[in-house]
Order: C-alpha cells, then structure tokens, then sequence
C-alpha cells in the first residue's frame, strides 16, 4: 500500500515539475497520469501495492468531487444568468458527440472485423 | 478573543466538522441511490452538494470556511486522477489490436464534445467564464475540475457541468443505440465512455463486461486527450478568459 502511494505521488509531483518546468497548462495530474500509463507499459505489469492504493482512491473518487461540486454556491448569479446557454450548449453538445462517436467506431471497426474473416 | 464567540462559531470554523459532514451526507446519498436502483438523476454526488449548499446556506457559513476542511478531500483528487492510469493501463492491455480505431475515435468524441459545446454556448451569448468551464464538459470529473481551473473557467461548475453531461448521456443512450442501430457492446462502451465519462462506464456495464472495459478505456483516452489538447485548443480559436 505504501510503496504504491509513493509510486502515484511521486508520479504526481514529476508532473507538476514538468508542467511548471515547460510552463504548458495542463494540469500536473494528468502528466503525472500519463507518466505512470508509460511506467507501466515499460516495466509490463501493476505491482500488487500498486493496485491496492490506486484502487482504494478511485473508489473514493465520487467523494472527493463532492466540495468542488459544493464550489458551485459561488457561482448562482452566473448560472441564473447563463443557464439556456449552458443547457442546450448540455444537451445538444452530448447528443451531437454520441451520435458522432457511435457511427464513427460502427464503421471504423469493420474493415477490422472483415480483415480477421479473411485471415 | 474565543471568549466572545459562541460554541457555535468555534466549532463552524473548525476544519473537522465540514469533513464529518461532508461524509455523512455522502454516505447518506450513497445509500438513498442504492435504493433507487442506481439512476443517473440521484447521483450521490449531485445529491450531496446540493444538501450540503442548503445547509451552508441555512447557517450561514461561507464555501472558504466549508473548504478549510474539506480541501483534504479534494486534494485526494490529484493522486486519484494518476491512478486513473492503472485501469487505462490495464485495458489498455486487452485491446491492444484495436488501439489505431479507439484513438481515433476517442480523439473525434473529444473534439466534438468540446466544440459543440463551446460552440452553442459561444451563439448564445454565454460569459467567457462559462464557455471555458463548458469545453471539458465530457471528461471524467476529476480531469474537468483542474482542466476548467487551468483555462480561466471555474471547476465547480465545470464538475456541475460533466455530472449533468454524466446524465443526459445515460438517458439518452438505450434510445440512441435503438435508432443508431449499435447493438455491438464494445461500440456502445466506447461511446458511453467517450461522451458521459465515468457515470456512462458505470451504465456500460449494464451491456457486459466488454462494453464495461471498452468504456473504461474511452473515458480515460478521453480525460487524457482533452487535458492535453484542450487548453492549445482554446488559444488557437483566441477563446481565452479576460
């Protein structure tokens, strides 16, 4: 367990020095994601200390959302201002990249699956 | 100085008891949803901010005050975001031959997801800050919340956004696949995956767990493809904050 959690922090912090270092704005986490990704596919499994922290955080994922959520309080008067934008910008953004997404694999896949007949 | 404030004020300004409560209201939300068959609409997390904004409101403490306490949670949020890797990695693993087809389509649902997005809400007239906590609207919440801080948006309402992003995906989807005519799992958990994030994974699963890693996988190439995108993205369109 804490050789795992020294692992993802230690992933964590090398991420927010390289974001800081080449001053690019992404967010330090997600290079630090991307950092362990590759680590893994390097050494070519997850070690068992590794699995247990990482999945004990994920598990609490949800509860970790709950006080940024709860950072909507702040934010009342732009949202009373904003909220048929933000609604439809919801509804047809999502219905748009469903659509998209579904058709675009349903044909991406096929030469896929017509390839391994033919094999 | 303490002598002059009641109990009341100490304890409200005492970090441990917004952690108690955020807690057990969580847990709370937790079981009532478990109850309710696990829809989208009660999601735990839309159910606990919202009791917990009454209640701030009802006794009139401010969000800073509630976060003195509460920030321990969401920090836990950065090293949560790494281990996302660890699922990616391993099924990341088990579609390897697939990897040219997924990438593409993941990075077609991401693009489309953001612009559309900031498109529609940039025709109607949307404030600035509401565009740019818009753009990361389909990308699992963590990754929403630093990607919208980091743009100039807010990531509370970026992460309100994506839980109703979450949503709408759910309830849209069982129609979608009927008319689309997608009856292959690993498609339909692709797009799960792609346009509702980690509450479309947890609906995927309902299709098999083919569709379930598919999804987990969408989710993730999505978050990670968006993060680093995104923000070039905006720059580019001269979509930027002040």
């Amino acid at each position: 367990m804490l050789p795992g959690l020294l692992i993802i922090l230690s992933c964590q912090l090398l991420g927010e020095a390289l974001v800081l270092a080449l001053d690019i704005p992404v967010p330090g986490a997600v290079v630090g994601m991307l950092i362990l990704l590759l680590g893994l596919m390097f050494y070519g499994e997850v070690i068992p200390g590794l699995r247990t922290a990482g999945e004990g955080l994920l598990k609490y994922l949800p509860l970790m959302l709950v006080p940024s959520g709860v950072g909507l309080m702040v934010h009342f008067e732009l949202i009373a201002r904003d909220w048929l934008a933000i609604s439809l910008a919801l509804l047809l953004s999502t219905l748009v990249t469903f659509v998209v997404t579904a058709l675009l694999m349903e044909r991406l896949k096929k030469p896929e699956s017509a390839e391994k007949e033919t094999l | 100085m303490s002598g002059q404030l009641s109990l009341w004020q100490q304890l409200a300004a005492a970090p441990v008891l917004w952690l108690v409560v955020t807690l057990a209201v969580f847990m709370a939300a937790s079981w009532l949803n478990q109850r309710c068959g696990r829809t989208p609409l009660l999601h735990p997390v839309v159910v606990s901010l919202s009791v917990i904004i009454v209640l701030l409101k009802l006794v009139n403490v401010s969000y800073d005050q509630y976060m003195e306490g509460a920030v321990l949670l969401k920090f836990l949020m950065g090293p949560a975001i790494v281990a996302l890797a660890i699922p990616l990695y391993d099924n990341l693993a088990r579609v390897r031959d697939l990897l040219v087809p997924l990438l593409v389509g993941c990075m077609a649902g991401a693009l489309t997801a953001a612009l559309s997005a900031v498109g529609v809400a940039l025709l109607m007239g949307a404030d600035i800050t509401t565009v740019l906590s818009l753009a990361p609207k389909s990308v699992t919440s963590p990754i929403a919340i630093e990607v919208a801080d980091k743009l100039g948006g807010y990531g509370s309402l970026a992460a309100g956004l994506v839980l109703i992003t979450g949503a709408l995906g759910c309830l849209m989807a069982p129609a979608l696949f009927r008319l689309l005519k997608i009856d292959d799992p690993a498609v339909r958990g692709f797009t799960l995956g792609v346009s509702a994030h980690a509450m479309g994974t947890a609906f995927a699963f309902e299709y098999g767990a083919v569709a379930g890693a598919f999804s987990g996988l969408a989710m993730g190439l999505t978050g990670a493809f968006t993060a680093v995108v995104l923000p070039y993205l905006m720059i580019l369109l001269g979509i930027t904050a002040g």
